[in-house]
C-alpha cells in the first residue's frame, strides 16, 4: 500500500491513453503519435541479426586496440624467444652434454616464464571491462551474455595459441640448430608436435582459465594474484612438504602442478619418475579444467548483476 | 515504449527500488527525476537487463531487454560517460560496439559526426574531458539508430553549447517518434527539455504526469497585484472585492497582493468594477525546480545540515555575541519549518497530498481581513496563522512512512 495513486492513475492499456489519467490536462502526451501501433520510429539502416561472428569481430577490435594487449604480448614474445635464445646460446657455449633428452627440451624454461603474461592478459581481457564499467556498455549492445563471453574466449584462445605457436616454433628451431649435436637423442616429428602445438594449446587453455577467473572475480589484481597462486603455489607447497605422512599429497601436488605438466611436453622429467603423466595427458587435464572454469564463469555472468 | 510493472530491487536489507510502475511512451521526452540515491540509476540498469529485478518486471516494446531481438538496433543507452576503456580510441570503442550489434562500420563515422568528435576520433578516450566523454556516450547510444533511448545525466559536464545541443537532440529524437527517457538533476534543463515527468523518491513513484501538470500540482501559480501605495483604502477595497469574486488573497510584505484562484483578466475586471486602479498585475509562474523541491523534500536521503562551526569555536568573548549553545549562526540558519508551505489555492498534488495537507490550517484559505501596514513577520512570505508547531512536520511524516515501507 505504498503508492496507491500511481497505479490508479495508470491507464490500463496504452490504447486508452487519449483520455489520459484523471489529473492530466489535455496536452498530456505532447507530440504523441496516434497510439495505434507500437513502432514510433523505423531506422533506415537495414536490420541484421547480430551473430557470434559479429561478437568475435568486436572482441578482436577490442583486444587489438588497447596498448596493454600489445605490450603484454610483446613482452611474452620477448621472454620466450629471448630467454630461449640465451639458454640455447649458454648451453651451446658451455658445450655440456644434454643427457637423456633431445635439443627441444632446452626451450621449456622460457615458455614457463612467458606463460605468466598469458595469465595477466587472460584476466585483463574481461576484468578491465569491469574495472572501467565498459561491461555495461558491452552488455547493453549485446544482451546475450553467453555470446559475449564465448566471443572473448574464442578470440583470446586464438591469439594466445598463434603467438605461442610462433614463439615455440622459433625457439625449437634455434634449439635444434644450436644444440642438436649436444643432445643425446635427435628430436622426432612427434616431439616437435608436442613442443609446438601441444604447448600452445596448453597455454591457450590456461589463458581460458584466467579469463574465467577474471569473469568470476571481476577484479584485475585479485584475479591475477589468484592465477599466479594456482600456477606456482602447488609446486612451492610441495617443495616444503617434508613430512612422510603427506608424501602422497606432495607427489600429487608436484605431479599436477602446472609447470610440471608443461614439462611433460618437453620430456624434461619424463624418465626420472617425477611425474606419472606422459604424452598428451596434460592437455586433457587442462582442457577439463578450462571447461569447468568456463562453465563457472558462464553461470556467474548469467546470474549476477553486471 | 518502456513499461515497468511492480519493479522492485533489493540489495540485502536495503530496498533501492520499491514497487515502481510506470510507462514511458514514444514521441515525447520523458524526464526521470529524483534525489540522489532515489533509485534512478538502478531503475535504468534494470530496464537494460543489467540488474535483475527482485520482483516485478520491466519490458521494452513488450519484451524484457535480454530477450529483445536485435537489442542494439532497438535500444540505445548512455549510462555512465566514464564506462569506456580509457586506452581505446573513440573510433575503436564505437567500432567494437557497432560490430557487436551487427551495425555497418560506416555508421561509426556518422555518429562521430553527429556528436562532433571527428577531430579526436583516433585519440585515446583517457584524455577526454567529461563533456567529450558524454558526447562519446551519446554517440554509442545513437549507434544503432534505435527507437528507444535512455540517457542517465546526459548533460553532466557539458558546456553551454553542448547543453543546448543535447536539449535539441532529445527533442528532435522524440519528434521523430522515438521513446526518450532522460534522467537529470538539472531542473531548469528538464523544464526546457522534457514533456513528461516521472519522479521517484526513495525508490518509489512520486509523480507521473506532464511537466505542466507537475508544476501546477506542486506549486501555486498566482497573480501579483499592486494598488497605488498612496491609497491604502483601495487596497482593502480590492481585497474585499476579490474575495467576494471567489479568489484567495494574501498580502505580501512589500504591500503587494498575492491572488490565487482568479485568472488575470478577471482580476482586472474586478478591480475595474471596484473602481480601483492597479499599478501592477503580473502572473507568477512557479518553476519546475520549486515544484520538484516541494515534492521531494521528504524523500531526500542526503541532506546537508548547517555547518556547526560554533561547536568548535572558542567561547565567545562576552555576552551579546551569541549563546554558546546556539546551533548555528543566526544569519544563515536554514529556514524554520517547511520551506515550501502549501499555499492556499494550490492544486493538491495527488501523490504527496496526504502527508502534506495535514498541517494546513483551515482558516488560512480565507484570510478575510488582511492587516495591510502592520505586516507579517519578514521571514514568512505569507501570513499563515500557526505556521508549523515542529520544524517541518510534513517531511517528517513522509519520511516515516517511506522508511517503514522500505523494510
Amino acid at each position: 500500500m505504498t503508492t496507491p495513486q500511481p497505479q490508479a492513475a495508470q491507464p490500463a492499456t496504452p490504447q486508452a491513453a487519449p483520455q489520459a489519467p484523471p489529473h492530466a490536462a489535455p496536452g498530456y502526451w505532447p507530440g504523441t503519435a496516434p497510439a495505434g501501433g507500437t513502432v514510433g520510429y523505423v531506422s533506415p539502416i537495414p536490420v541484421r541479426k547480430a551473430t557470434l561472428m559479429d561478437a568475435v569481430a568486436a572482441e578482436w577490435t577490442k583486444i587489438r586496440s588497447v596498448r596493454s594487449t600489445i605490450w603484454t604480448l610483446s613482452i611474452m614474445v620477448g621472454i620466450i624467444v629471448g630467454i630461449g635464445l640465451l639458454i640455447a646460446a649458454g648451453v651451446n657455449g658451455a658445450g655440456s652434454d644434454m643427457r637423456g633428452t633431445n635439443a627441444l627440451a632446452a626451450g621449456f624454461f622460457s615458455v614457463m616464464l612467458g606463460m605468466i603474461c598469458v595469465l595477466t592478459l587472460g584476466v585483463l581481457t574481461i576484468s578491465s571491462e569491469y574495472g572501467t564499467g565498459m561491461i555495461r556498455t558491452t552488455l547493453t549492445a549485446c544482451p546475450d551474455r553467453i555470446r559475449v563471453l564465448t566471443a572473448k574466449a574464442i578470440v583470446f584462445f586464438a591469439v594466445t595459441f598463434v603467438i605461442t605457436m610462433v614463439c615455440t616454433a622459433l625457439v625449437g628451431m634455434i634449439d635444434t640448430g644450436l644444440l642438436d649435436d649436444q643432445a643425446e637423442f635427435a628430436s622426432t616429428g612427434g616431439e616437435w608436435l608436442k613442443v609446438t602445438v601441444g604447448t600452445s594449446l596448453f597455454i591457450a587453455l590456461l589463458g581460458i582459465i584466467s579469463l574465467a577467473m577474471g569473469t568470476l572475480l571481476r577484479h584485475s589484481a585479485g584475479a591475477i594474484t589468484v592465477m599466479l597462486g594456482v600456477v606456482l603455489l602447488p609446486l612451492v607447497v610441495a617443495m616444503f612438504m617434508f613430512t612422510e605422512s603427506l608424501s602422497s599429497l606432495r607427489k600429487a601436488l608436484f605431479e599436477y602442478s602446472i609447470p610440471m605438466q608443461l614439462s611433460v611436453f618437453y620430456g624434461v622429467s619424463g624418465d626420472d619418475s617425477a611425474t606419472s603423466l606422459s604424452g598428451w595427458d596434460p592437455l586433457w587435464i587442462m582442457a577439463i579444467a578450462a571447461a569447468v572454469a568456463l562453465g563457472g564463469a558462464y553461470a556467474s555472468l548469467l546470474k549476477r548483476d553486471a | 515504449m518502456i513499461e515497468a510493472v511492480g519493479l522492485t530491487k533489493r540489495y540485502g536489507a536495503k530496498t533501492a527500488v520499491h514497487n515502481l510502475s510506470f510507462q514511458v511512451r514514444p514521441g515525447a521526452v520523458t524526464g526521470f527525476l529524483g534525489p540522489n540515491g532515489s533509485g534512478k540509476s538502478t531503475t535504468m540498469r534494470m530496464i537494460l537487463g543489467l540488474d535483475e529485478p527482485t520482483s516485478g518486471r520491466v519490458t521494452i516494446g513488450g519484451h524484457p531487454f535480454r530477450n529483445l531481438p536485435n537489442a542494439p538496433r532497438q535500444v540505445g543507452a548512455l549510462l555512465d560517460a566514464k564506462a569506456v576503456h580509457g586506452g581505446r580510441s573513440a573510433y575503436n570503442h564505437l567500432l567494437s560496439l557497432a560490430q557487436l550489434g551487427g551495425i555497418p562500420a560506416r555508421r561509426v563515422d556518422e555518429v562521430l559526426g553527429v556528436v562532433g568528435l571527428q577531430g579526436v576520433a583516433k585519440r585515446r578516450s583517457k584524455g577526454f574531458s567529461l563533456g567529450m566523454g558524454q558526447r562519446l556516450g551519446i554517440a554509442a547510444a545513437l549507434l544503432g539508430d534505435p527507437q528507444v533511448l535512455l540517457f542517465d545525466e546526459p548533460v553532466n559536464g557539458l558546456d553551454p553549447e553542448g547543453i543546448l545541443w543535447v536539449r535539441n537532440l532529445m527533442k528532435q529524437l522524440a519528434a521523430e517518434g522515438r521513446t526518450v527517457f532522460v534522467s537529470s538533476h538539472l531542473m531548469s534543463e528538464m523544464a526546457l527539455t522534457a514533456d513528461h515527468l516521472i519522479v521517484i523518491g526513495r525508490g518509489q513513484l512520486m509523480a507521473d504526469m506532464s511537466v505542466k501538470d507537475f508544476i501546477s500540482a506542486n506549486s501555486a501559480d498566482f497573480a501579483r497585484v499592486r494598488t497605488p501605495e498612496t491609497e491604502p483604502a483601495s487596497r482593502e477595497k480590492l481585497t474585499a472585492a476579490l474575495v467576494e469574486a471567489g479568489g484567495q488573497v494574501l498580502s505580501e510584505p512589500d504591500g503587494g497582493l498575492r491572488v490565487t484562484g482568479l485568472p488575470l483578466p478577471r482580476i482586472s475586471d474586478v478591480a475595474h468594477g471596484a473602481d480601483v486602479r492597479l499599478w501592477e498585475l503580473s502572473p507568477h509562474q512557479a518553476s519546475l525546480e520549486e515544484a520538484y523541491m516541494r515534492m521531494t523534500q521528504g524523500a531526500v536521503d542526503y541532506r546537508s545540515t548547517a555547518d556547526q562551526l560554533a561547536a568548535l569555536a572558542p567561547p565567545p568573548p562576552g555576552p551579546g555575541y551569541g549563546h554558546p549553545g546556539a546551533p548555528a549562526p543566526q544569519g544563515w540558519a536554514p529556514p524554520e519549518g517547511n520551506p515550501y508551505p502549501v499555499l492556499p489555492g494550490e492544486q493538491p498534488n495527488p501523490y504527496a497530498q496526504a502527508p502534506a495537507a495535514a498541517p494546513q490550517p483551515p482558516q488560512a484559505a480565507h484570510p478575510a481581513a488582511p492587516q495591510p501596514p502592520a505586516g507579517p513577520p519578514p521571514a514568512a512570505p505569507a501570513p499563515q496563522p500557526a505556521p508549523a508547531p515542529a520544524p517541518a512536520p510534513a517531511p517528517a511524516d513522509l519520511t516515516k512512512r517511506d522508511s517503514e515501507d522500505a523494510r
